[in-house]
């Protein structure tokens, strides 16, 4: 089911949680939500969901306008941050919680619901838990459990805010390669809200930046990392050097990444800089090392441990830096 | 009204407008007709009433009883609390359980066992009396019964700041040299003080008030050991509404005073209890 | 406001980790131990004791007569219908008004928290002398009460409203701290996966606040049965038709029936008792819940 956004506003008080912010869902696909805290990019999701209403704008689904539709009426599944389970409920009667609530003509049968709810567990893999309270699960079950419950009422639209957010780091990996395939499983039009950009690079088939109430970029992770629309698109999504300087005669600030450096004795073309070593820090394969650019500026690169030995770089070295790839943003350009 | 902070969840109109209206009917209404009534004396009259002597009198002795008894409650609720939370001894849950006996025993029935007890042929009054001790129907029976009553509210205010206390604070006190004593007094108590002040603030208040457990062992003489709800009382007997009423709006007005007072100082204490050292 | 929920009593070990620095010396411990101890029986115990000695003193035989005697009987039994109206009426006025103000925000919020802890602020005999200010004979509605033959004041009716005033905030200053704790993440689930209001109440809210409505309503009635002073400026000591336990008592103990004066004071005493233990019971379960 796609999804139509048109230029939404909300205030909280004083506070603009969004302006202006348009966007396209498309059917079936698996979109992040990515930005800073307090960007936005939670309200927006509420906002969709029907959890907030917008102070002007319009949210439609599948064309039809929904932006007066109770939460109820808009039949989306929405994933809490700190998945909300009921505390008092095993397992099973959450997941059956929405199935429980409907009204008499559309309620199922209790045998379809027991089998409905076993289903799901089975392919949240949490089979055999039915019976545990919330309180006995791990984190990751936990969010397993509201991601079934979730699904159980067949929702047109799933919506996860921060669904990782509260794990550590090992289950966050995995849970994250699951979602990808249980998406790709169920098709449903799914959007996903996270502050880390890994996380939206890895799982999602667009990407949308969020800063500051307003959507900097949507596209595909390639295209966000690769050809950034903003410098907050470049600095967010990656490490980044900054440099000033003059392009044609315009202002303009350039960025390039850490790991798009090479290192040389020699100035290999005409960007290259030369710069003295100031800091190494070898980690595995991998080399860290701070430079120190001819006006003073700090420089971060990163570069395969074995470049490091063969230059023999080491603090108070002097060497020549040339960034692979550079993007340019003029500073007189309008927001884009 | 401004929106509710929240769009989805239902029941509001409903509940708040359920809420005002139980609260109009069964509160604002009849305290209205409180003010309404002292509105209808003279200025002249009011103040006659308010400050007769005997009212004066009445005045003294519940203001002065309360603060006796709230200082009393102030230093051994703080050696109770610290007992409770910080030592280990048999009964010791007893106890904690037991300090909340005067808030669950009804007033009337605390009132008569206190006079049979302070009575001179009491279990207590059997051993005063001799000394020259006279408790019961005296300001002193007064300050005894209050004391009772306001026990648990020092206890209640100053243990969950106790037991929120880390440690760090004292370790590192003891790590400089400081005695327990010097600890105490210099890192412990500051952190107390704004619990123990509204606990006893809110005894102090609560005997102001104070009429089943006091009235008696009190005596009731006029000008002598009368308090200020039996005044109230008797006035209401003798079909003297406007006189009831005057003390009455002096009662609650301090009442109010105080009220805003215990509030300001429980801010403080949560203040304190956000910056140093406290649960973040 | 604190309540059960935000007040963790002292159950668990002391502050886990006073460690060997900061142990007080043996002698202050005991000294300290031994002035609480001693404070809380002189005060809380002799009390306790006396009335049940008070209550025996006579003999089983006169404390049966005197509990069994029909006017206390009467005096019993008004206490319970009070309880009984006041109780249930209280409780879902303190849990309208908690939702109201733990899940929404609006102007004017910070006077109803104020206000709800009114009767705690009011000297009793107050809360039961604005109730004759208003249907009392002189009162402002006393001439049109008495033109249709109403009895507030000095009838049942009047000790109804003076007991439901003196308590109501117990339930709802449980469940406001308890609610706003809890949070409005579970109600807003239900909501999302399609609950109507009621169901999300029923299935969602309640069984969360149960504990904390629990607590409060045995605080509520604890009061409520044992409310003296705002009850007898109200009732007109009216025996057999007025009087309440405790206002029975007074009579008794007025009338120098001491024995019959303890003996029924000890079915309060006992009631305080009984709602100590189940506030302790219930605050050990609050406590374990949240642990969890």
């Amino acid at each position: 089911m796609s999804i139509e956004v048109r230029e939404l506003w909300k205030r909280f008080g004083d506070f603009t949680a969004l302006r202006d912010v348009s966007l396209h869902v498309e059917p079936g696909e698996l979109l992040a939500l990515l930005g800073p805290s307090g960007s936005g990019k939670t309200t927006l999701l509420r906002l969709i969901a029907g959890l907030e209403r917008p102070d002007s704008g319009t949210i439609s689904f599948e064309g039809e306008d929904a932006t007066e539709r109770s939460v109820r009426e808009r039949r989306v599944g929405f994933v809490f941050q700190h998945y909300a389970l009921f505390r008092h409920m095993t397992v099973f009667e959450n997941v059956a919680f929405g199935l429980r609530v409907r009204p008499h003509a559309r309620r199922p049968s209790e045998s379809q619901i027991q089998a409905r709810v076993h289903e799901l567990l089975d392919l949240v893999q949490l089979e055999g838990l039915a019976r545990r309270m919330p309180t006995q699960l791990s984190g990751g079950q936990r969010q397993r459990v509201a991601l079934a419950r979730a699904l159980a009422v067949q929702p047109r639209v799933l919506l996860l805010d921060e669904p990782f957010g509260a794990l550590d780091a090992r289950v966050r990996r995995e849970l994250r390669r699951w979602l990808r395939k249980l998406h790709d499983e169920l098709g449903i039009t799914s959007l996903f809200v996270t502050h880390d950009q890994e996380e939206a690079l890895e799982l999602a088939d667009r990407v949308v930046v969020v800063n500051e109430g307003r959507i900097e970029q949507v596209g595909a992770p390639d295209e966000v990392y690769r050809r950034p629309a903003t410098p907050f698109v470049f600095g967010f999504l990656g490490e980044a050097n900054w440099l000033s300087t003059t392009v044609d005669g315009r202002k303009a600030r350039v960025g390039f990444r850490p790991d798009d450096l090479e290192l040389s004795l020699t100035p290999l073309d005409g960007h290259a800089f030369p710069a003295r070593v100031s800091r190494v820090q070898s980690l595995g394969g991998r080399a860290k090392l701070e430079l120190m650019s001819a006006n003073g500026g700090l420089v971060q690169a990163d570069v395969p441990a074995e470049r490091v030995r063969s230059l023999s770089l080491s603090p108070g070295a002097e060497v020549y830096a040339a960034p692979r790839e550079l993007q340019v943003f003029f500073e007189d350009a309008s927001a884009k | 009204m401004a929106s509710p902070r929240n769009g989805v969840l239902p029941g509001f109109g409903l509940t708040l407008g359920f809420s005002i209206l139980y609260l109009s009917l069964l509160v604002l209404i009849p305290l209205s007709a409180l003010f309404y009534r002292t509105a209808s004396l003279s200025l002249a009259d009011f103040v006659a009433e308010v400050a007769s002597p005997r009212a004066l009198a009445a005045y003294q002795l519940s203001f002065g009883a309360s603060l006796a008894a709230a200082l009393t409650n102030a230093g051994f609720g703080l050696v109770l609390a610290w007992v409770l939370v910080r030592y280990r001894f048999p009964g010791r849950e007893l106890v904690d359980a037991f300090v909340d006996l005067p808030f669950a025993l009804p007033t009337a029935v605390a009132g008569i066992t206190l006079t049979t007890l302070l009575a001179k042929n009491g279990w207590l009054g059997r051993i005063l009396e001799p000394l020259g001790i006279h408790a019961a129907y005296t300001p002193l029976g007064v300050t005894l019964a209050l004391t009772f009553i306001g026990l648990p509210f020092v206890v209640r205010s100053v243990q969950p700041v106790l037991e929120d206390l880390e440690s760090e604070a004292e370790e590192a006190a003891a790590s400089l040299g400081a005695s327990r004593w010097q600890t105490f007094r210099r890192v412990l108590f500051p952190a107390l003080w704004p619990a123990l002040v509204t606990g006893a603030a809110l005894a102090f208040a609560r005997s102001l008030g104070e009429y089943g457990s006091v009235v008696f062992i009190s005596g009731n003489m006029p000008l002598h050991t009368e308090i200020v709800p039996l005044l109230i009382v008797t006035k209401l007997e003798q079909y003297d509404y406007a006189g009831a009423t005057a003390i009455a709006t002096v009662m609650l007005v301090s009442s109010f005073v105080l009220l805003l007072a215990i509030n300001a100082l429980q801010a403080i204490g949560r203040k304190r209890l956000a910056g140093a050292g406290g649960a973040p | 406001m604190t309540s059960a929920v935000l007040r963790e009593s002292a159950a668990d070990p002391a502050t886990p980790s006073v460690r060997a620095a900061l142990q007080d010396p043996p002698w202050v411990r005991a000294t300290l131990i031994a002035l609480a101890l001693g404070f809380v029986s002189l005060f809380l115990l002799l009390p306790l004791l006396a009335v049940f000695a008070q209550a025996f003193s006579g003999g089983l035989a006169t404390y049966f007569a005197a509990i069994t005697d029909p006017i206390a009987l009467q005096a019993i039994r008004l206490t319970l219908i009070v309880a009984a109206i006041s109780v249930p009426l209280n409780a879902v006025f303190g849990v309208s008004a908690a939702w109201a103000i733990a899940r929404f925000d609006f102007r004017g919020k910070n006077l109803l928290i104020t206000l709800i802890d009114l009767p705690f602020a009011v000297s009793p005999v107050i809360s039961g002398l604005i109730f004759v200010l208003l249907f009392g004979a002189q009162g402002l509605l006393g001439p049109w009460l008495i033109e249709h033959g109403i009895k507030i004041i000095f009838a049942v009716p009047g000790i109804l409203l003076a007991t439901t005033f003196i308590t109501f905030p117990f339930v709802a200053r449980e469940l406001i701290p308890l609610m706003q704790e809890q949070g409005s993440e579970e109600e807003e689930a239900a909501i999302s996966l399609g609950a109507s209001g009621w169901q999300m109440f029923r299935r969602v809210t309640l069984p969360n606040i149960r504990l904390g409505l629990l607590y409060g309503i045995v605080l509520l009635n604890a009061r409520a049965m044992g409310e003296f002073g705002a009850v007898s400026v109200v009732s007109g000591h009216i025996r057999g038709k007025t009087n309440t336990i405790p206002l029975h008592v007074e009579i008794l103990y007025n009338e120098y029936q001491s024995s019959a004066a303890f003996a029924v004071a000890s079915l309060l005493a006992l009631l305080a008792l009984v709602t100590l233990v189940a506030k302790r019971v219930l605050e050990w379960q609050i406590r374990r819940e949240k642990q969890s």
